[in-house]
């Protein structure tokens, strides 16, 4: 019975991610015990606070970013190339199309499309400097990527001070110029709730329907996924691997842009020094955790928001919220050991089972 | 008897007398270069004792994790995990000196704390067979979580602590060799070509030497020996180049795997205790802020040997120091030298009839000299990530005569080899 459930490949991820959740748990709950906190307690209050109707909206809300943060990293990652630059990516874009946003007003409806377009346009041309590294000069694109992070920090630093793309938004907080409500997004009212849910979210959603839809029923995502299972073969017959690298990367990039859309246009609408960072760091979390899928990135997204917000109402109880944190990174690395084991178990059956059928053909 | 017939020198180590020569060549031009630059530009901080001095000081993290890396690449672990390995070691560090009051066991909880980091990397790819860069990130991914709840536990409630920063930490003694430092430090002063420099640089390195830096300068020709002169260093490295044929001389590959990246963890760790207790005097996070990555790099760049490898360390401590120390004026000054330098590399490339990349070269090098001369100083903000963007620069010009072990980041299981 189990055999069979695990021949096929969806049961064994869910299988994988209920197994490395429990895993999580146990953890969570040996550090808590142990920094003497009484682990079923500490669950119920995260609970309790995760499902009141203001914390769901902003779970939603921090999972639209992360979905599109993982399913950037995850273009990637279907064919073995880690973007780990998402991070840096998403955080020029957004500084600069808030900037390009705040600078002009334009009629609602275009004005929006431009800040996203050149979102797209900014992610995807950062990321092209890796990718082209990387074909032209053999630079390993974890290193390169990395690097641009810190360097896309340099220059969103230089760029937002006052006299260039920066004004004075409080005593403490400089940002670009607000964007003016002809380019901002209306939010969806949630029941019970005075917060509104990002309507970037219905983006979010389709961008992961064209993922699934450029991944499973196009040339392009075939050709994706043969390159990295195997590089060699997929040359053999014909892709180019250069221009996968450089295509992947790009579409990586432009995808990333889009991360930091739901809080400019339904938020906050101006990048300041408190604009959310390291979303895309976490996105290789999530990624991995939802194993490059659109179903299962939305879940794992979700998993890791309700834990970052319902983690708030830990500090009120004198428990560290970074807890989560071990939560988190529990999750992630049980997950890809349990996963590693499980489709070793699953593909051990599968040789045997068409070990017997070739066994009756024969016979 | 084995291992004699596997000692044969590979292809890579017969000219191991003409690549010393050539370094050195490299060195001495570097210097000399930097000279002109100085006597050009007028920054004096280009050659100053402190800079050589920062310069050391900051290589020593930067140079822990390429060792660290390369101790674990040589057996065919990827260790992109170095980052959050050098954030446990700056955190047990500060918990180990500051809970005993003795420095001595802060670095011994820093190198542990950074072994353990190795251990669980060890674990996920060794045993589990778990893709090395996705164990790695997910290591940098768990790091700071931990270290802040752990900080929270235990440094919050004491006086100067935080969820952030630990208290003050006991500090490691100074040393240094006796009867430099005045005469060399009046012979600077007068900024005399060549002399003053050279004293700078003797001065920057032989005085107040922590025992972070000397152990750190020690693990160089440490690792060298090890890997390349014992039975260890040279199973150890059958393991990263053919995993498969030394499991089949009855190498203990997966043990051997193990050794290494704890090892390799355990140095990142001590890369983190310089962080904390010596290049600082507590703990504060983010303190690792991409050594770890830029560590890397420096391996890449040193190709997987331990003195080019510590080379590379240099140059990126020393972009480092030179940001620190000097500032926008400093760094400003380097422009010149890049500008030429890639100048000199375009017309080379033109003399070996490779025009595309000729032309590359002295577009970049023209547009790097015009903002050398139409700027005064660079921007503080740029400034500060002077090192990073240098490590780029230097992985786009200079990765395409490397040769990293053949089994590099391969995945391998006990006895599936065929």
């Amino acid at each position: 019975m189990i055999y069979r459930l695990l021949a096929k490949s969806y049961t064994r991820t869910i299988v994988a991610a209920l197994v490395a959740l429990v895993f999580a748990i146990a953890v969570t709950s040996i550090v808590l015990s142990v920094s003497g906190f009484d682990p079923p307690s500490t669950f119920q209050a995260m609970f309790e606070f995760g499902k009141e109707p203001d914390s769901v909206v902003n779970t939603v809300n921090r999972a639209s970013g992360y979905y599109l943060s993982a399913l950037a990293v995850a273009v990637g990652f279907r064919m073995n190339l880690f973007n780990i630059g998402v991070d840096g990516q998403y955080r020029l874009a957004a500084m600069l199309a808030a900037a390009v946003g705040g600078a002009w007003a334009l009629p609602a409806g275009l004005h929006q499309v431009v800040i996203v377009l050149v979102a797209v346009a900014v992610g995807g041309l950062w990321a092209a400097i890796p990718a082209m590294l990387k074909v032209a000069r053999g630079v390993s694109e974890v290193i390169s990527t990395i690097m641009l992070n810190f360097i896309a920090t340099a220059i969103i630093g230089f760029l937002l001070h006052p006299g260039r793309l920066a004004v004075q938004l409080g005593p403490n907080n400089i940002g670009t110029k607000p964007i003016s409500s002809s380019g901002r997004m209306p939010g969806i009212p949630y029941p019970g709730s005075e917060l509104k849910l990002y309507s970037f979210l219905v983006i979010a959603i389709l961008a992961g329907l064209g993922y699934w839809f450029m991944i499973n029923r196009t040339r392009f995502g075939f050709d994706l996924r043969a390159t990295g299972l195997s590089q060699s073969a997929a040359v053999a017959s014909g892709v180019d691997a250069r221009r996968m690298v450089v295509m992947a990367m790009v579409m990586s990039g432009a995808m990333a842009g889009l991360i930091g859309m739901p809080q400019l246009l339904g938020g906050s609408y101006t990048y300041s020094l408190d604009f959310p960072a390291g979303i895309g760091l976490t996105g290789i979390g999530i990624a991995l955790l939802g194993r490059n899928g659109p179903v299962g990135i939305a879940f794992a997204a979700l998993l890791w928001a309700f834990l970052d917000q319902s983690s708030q109402i830990l500090d009120f109880n004198d428990i560290p919220k970074e807890i989560v944190a071990i939560t988190q990174a529990a999750v992630l690395l049980s997950v890809v050991i349990v996963y590693e084991v499980v489709n070793r178990a699953g593909q051990r059956i599968d040789q045997r089972r068409v070990a017997t059928q070739l066994g009756e053909v024969t016979a | 008897m084995i291992e004699q017939e596997i000692r044969t020198p590979a292809p890579d180590t017969d000219d191991r007398g003409q690549r010393r020569t050539r370094v050195l060549a490299l060195g001495v031009g570097i210097f000399v270069a930097l000279i002109l630059l100085r006597l050009i530009t007028g920054e004096s901080d280009i050659t100053s004792s402190g800079t050589m001095g920062a310069t050391l000081a900051l290589a020593v993290p930067i140079g822990m994790a390429a060792l660290g890396g390369m101790w674990s690449e040589r057996s065919g672990v990827v260790n992109i995990g170095l980052e959050g390995m050098m954030t446990f070691g700056t955190w047990g560090a500060a918990f180990g000196s500051y809970f005993s009051g003795n420095p001595w066991l802060g670095l011994l909880g820093g190198i542990i704390a950074g072994a353990i980091g190795g251990l669980l990397h060890a674990v996920a790819t060794v045993t589990f067979g778990v893709d090395h860069i996705v164990s790695g990130v997910a290591i940098n991914i768990l790091a700071p979580g931990v270290t802040r709840y752990m900080s929270d536990l235990f440094f919050t409630h004491e006086t100067g602590g935080g969820a952030t920063q630990s208290p003050p930490l006991p500090s490691f003694p100074t040393w240094s060799v006796p009867g430099v430092g005045k005469p060399l430090g009046s012979l600077e002063k007068h900024h005399w070509i060549l002399v003053s420099d050279l004293a700078g640089l003797v001065r920057g390195v032989l005085t107040n030497l922590s025992p972070i830096t000397l152990l750190g300068i020690l693990v160089v020709p440490a690792s060298y020996y090890l890997l390349w002169h014992t039975a260890f260093g040279l199973r150890l490295r059958s393991c990263g180049e053919n995993p498969v044929a030394a499991e089949s001389l009855g190498v203990g590959v997966y043990r051997m795997k193990y050794a290494a990246v704890v090892i390799s963890g355990g140095l990142a760790g001590l890369g983190g205790v310089f962080l904390t207790m010596v290049a600082s005097s507590n703990y504060q996070e983010g303190q690792v802020n991409g050594r770890g990555y830029i560590g890397l790099a420096a391996m890449i760049f040193g190709n997987w040997r331990p003195g080019m490898v510590a080379g590379g360390a240099g140059l990126f401590g020393y972009t480092d120091a030179l940001q620190l120390r000097g500032g926008g004026g400093a760094v400003h000054a380097m422009l010149l030298l890049i500008g030429i330098g890639l100048l000199a590399l375009a017309i080379w490339r033109g003399y070996k009839r490779r025009p595309i990349a000729a032309v590359v070269s002295a577009v970049v090098a023209v547009g790097v000299l015009l903002w050398f001369f139409l700027t005064d100083a660079l921007p503080r903000e740029i400034v500060t990530y002077s090192p990073h963007i240098t490590t780029l620069l230097v992985l786009a010009f200079a990765s395409q005569r490397l040769r990293m072990p053949a089994a590099d980041g391969m995945r391998y299981r006990k006895g599936e080899g065929h």
